[in-house]
């Protein structure tokens, strides 16, 4: 194991954080913040309780959620594909590197860069609405699984796009309504009872729904289920990575 | 003397179908000044690609100081800096963290202390703290020689080092590549400059269409293949070359006023003081003649666009 180079790489993609720290962290919680405030204050305050949280209590873990993919897989997919782009992969190609080392670097980077968010995001809610957080030791559990889960596909993205448009396409057209339609701003009980079906083939409805049970214990689906979920998304990112340094797939011709 | 890279019968083809490599051997030497001479889409960066595992070979294999470069990668790697052809670095580090960078990714603990030696040896010690995307095209050729330099390699490739530098950097490049021979380092270079090549390298490869037309030590390579002119500057001009010298590979120059005769260095029988008999026979009067022999860039104009020539190793 090549602990130097894992180093070089994170400080290398942290100090890139702390660079562009407006884009990759003060805009993401200026967003969701203009969430908490419409959503939250503004129309919260005249929609009823459900399952007896708050509406802007209710809707906290799915906006953290909501960013925390967002920008697990802008930053990783972006850390991967800017030396793509830019010609300066051929540095980590003749490194004395393996797949580990890489990925623990780039996406050890986005997923702290995302755990700082999501925390940020947390304590800028409390400005807005009070919170309680039923099972700390669970919510910080998801919240660094599902930050490490969508770094890794966001690498992935990173790895497999080959233009600026392939590596926007999937986080706008497929993440953004997944993650809408993923019960952030609702509970799926008050679906109508064939969409309370369909949506639980969406597999962010088990990240939000897992998330939010460690805030306040209610959940649409089993959260023994939402664990399962995400550590097999993430089992699948794994194998995918390995696969495709194993393979040189886009990287080595 | 043992080799520090050998390369076994290395192919290589590319998805689109493009055969690059067919059947590459070649023995680098330790501590040896290497030249690849070929021309564009000869090869010639497929093959280091390969070597620094950038590419990966259809067939064959390639060892880094006994170490497979497949199979061991790590080894063979950690032992190889590249400088690419491309000026390929990243815009916003500062040269500092992009030298720092490197030695990490090469699996070395700090050392500001060589960075900075390295950093003065290409005079960049005063640019340390600039942004990469601030510093001109030839201070970014001296950026990717410092990060290649950064894990302190035991070969380095350099892919066409020159192209587009002047001369100032040029002259700062070979004092270095020299100085890095002096402790030891091997140094593998392609070049379009072929003057570069017959000032630096101790042996030359000349690649062309993927395969190595030959490989030989650049004195022998020179003193094989050169051709000897013989110019003899004429008392009155000439208007062709008379007809009784036809059979003679004579030309006319300067409009007539000189008469150059090539001839075969390595011949026997030159054939000199029978043309200079028979000029006299003719009456041709000459007021001064001189030889010299061809560059190393006729030889390879030779090998790569006049047919292939057998040269028996």
């Amino acid at each position: 194991m090549n602990l130097h180079a894992i180093r070089a790489i994170y400080r290398f993609e942290m100090a890139r954080t702390f660079r562009t720290i407006t884009q990759s962290i003060a805009s993401p919680v200026l967003s969701t913040s203009l969430y908490f405030v419409v959503f939250g204050s503004a129309i919260g305050s005249r929609m009823g309780e459900i399952d007896g949280v708050s509406y802007g209590a209710f809707i906290i873990p799915g906006l953290i959620m909501l960013s925390l993919l967002n920008e697990s897989i802008s930053n990783a997919s972006f850390g991967i594909y800017m030396p793509k782009w830019a010609g300066t992969i051929f540095e980590l190609l003749s490194a004395p590197v393996s797949f580990v080392e890489v990925v623990l670097g780039y996406v050890g980077a986005a997923a702290t860069k995302s755990v700082m968010l999501g925390v940020l995001i947390l304590v800028t809610a409390r400005l807005f609405v009070p919170y309680e957080i039923a099972h700390p030791f669970w919510m910080l559990a998801f919240l660094v699984l599902t930050a490490v889960t969508f770094s890794l596909f966001g690498f992935i993205i990173g790895l497999w796009a080959d233009d600026f448009q392939k590596l926007q396409v999937i986080p706008l057209m497929v993440v953004t309504p997944l993650t809408f339609l993923g019960g952030a701003f609702y509970s799926i009980q008050m679906l109508p009872p064939v969409w309370q079906k369909l949506t639980l083939f969406n597999p962010v409805v088990y990240l939000v729904s897992g998330f939010r049970w460690s805030f306040y214990g209610i959940s649409d689906v089993d959260v023994r289920i939402s664990v399962l979920a995400i550590i097999g998304f993430l089992v699948a990112c794994l194998v995918a990575v390995w696969w495709i340094f194993r393979t040189g797939y886009k990287l080595r011709s | 003397m043992s080799s520090i890279i050998s390369v076994r019968q290395l192919d290589k083809t590319y998805r689109s179908g493009f055969r690059a490599l067919r059947g590459i051997d070649l023995e680098i030497r330790r501590g040896e000044i290497f030249a690849l001479l070929g021309p564009n889409g000869a090869g010639k960066t497929t093959l280091i690609s390969i070597i620094c595992g950038i590419v990966n070979a259809s067939a064959g294999s390639v060892e880094v100081d006994g170490h497979d470069i497949a199979r061991d990668y790590r080894k063979a790697r950690s032992l190889i800096g590249l400088v690419p052809q491309e000026l390929s670095t990243d815009a916003f580090e500062t040269v500092w963290a992009t030298l720092r960078f490197s030695r990490g990714l090469f699996g070395k603990p700090p050392d500001p202390a060589h960075l900075e030696r390295v950093l003065r040896d290409l005079s960049l010690w005063d640019k340390k703290d600039s942004k990469i995307m601030t510093l001109s095209g030839g201070m970014k050729r001296r950026v990717l020689i410092a990060k290649a330099l950064a894990h302190e390699p035991r070969v380095l490739f350099l892919d066409e080092p020159t192209a587009g530098v002047d001369v100032e950097l040029r002259h700062d490049m070979w004092r270095m590549v020299r100085r890095l021979r002096d402790d030891g380092a091997t140094i593998i270079l392609t070049t379009h400059y072929i003057e570069e090549a017959e000032e630096m390298a101790d042996r030359i490869g000349v690649i062309d269409k993927g395969e190595l037309v030959v490989v030989e030590d650049k004195h022998v390579l020179m003193r094989k293949l050169g051709r000897k002119q013989l110019t003899l500057t004429l008392q009155s001009p000439l208007s062709g070359v008379p007809s009784a010298l036809a059979d003679l590979p004579l030309e006319l120059a300067q409009g007539g006023h000189s008469l150059v005769y090539t001839f075969d260095a390595q011949a026997q029988e030159t054939g000199i003081a029978a043309l200079l008999r028979r000029l006299g026979e003719l009456g041709i009067e000459y007021r001064d003649l001189n030889t010299s022999e061809s560059s190393l860039e006729d030889i390879f104009v030779g090998l790569v666009h006049g047919g292939r020539r057998e040269v028996a190793a």
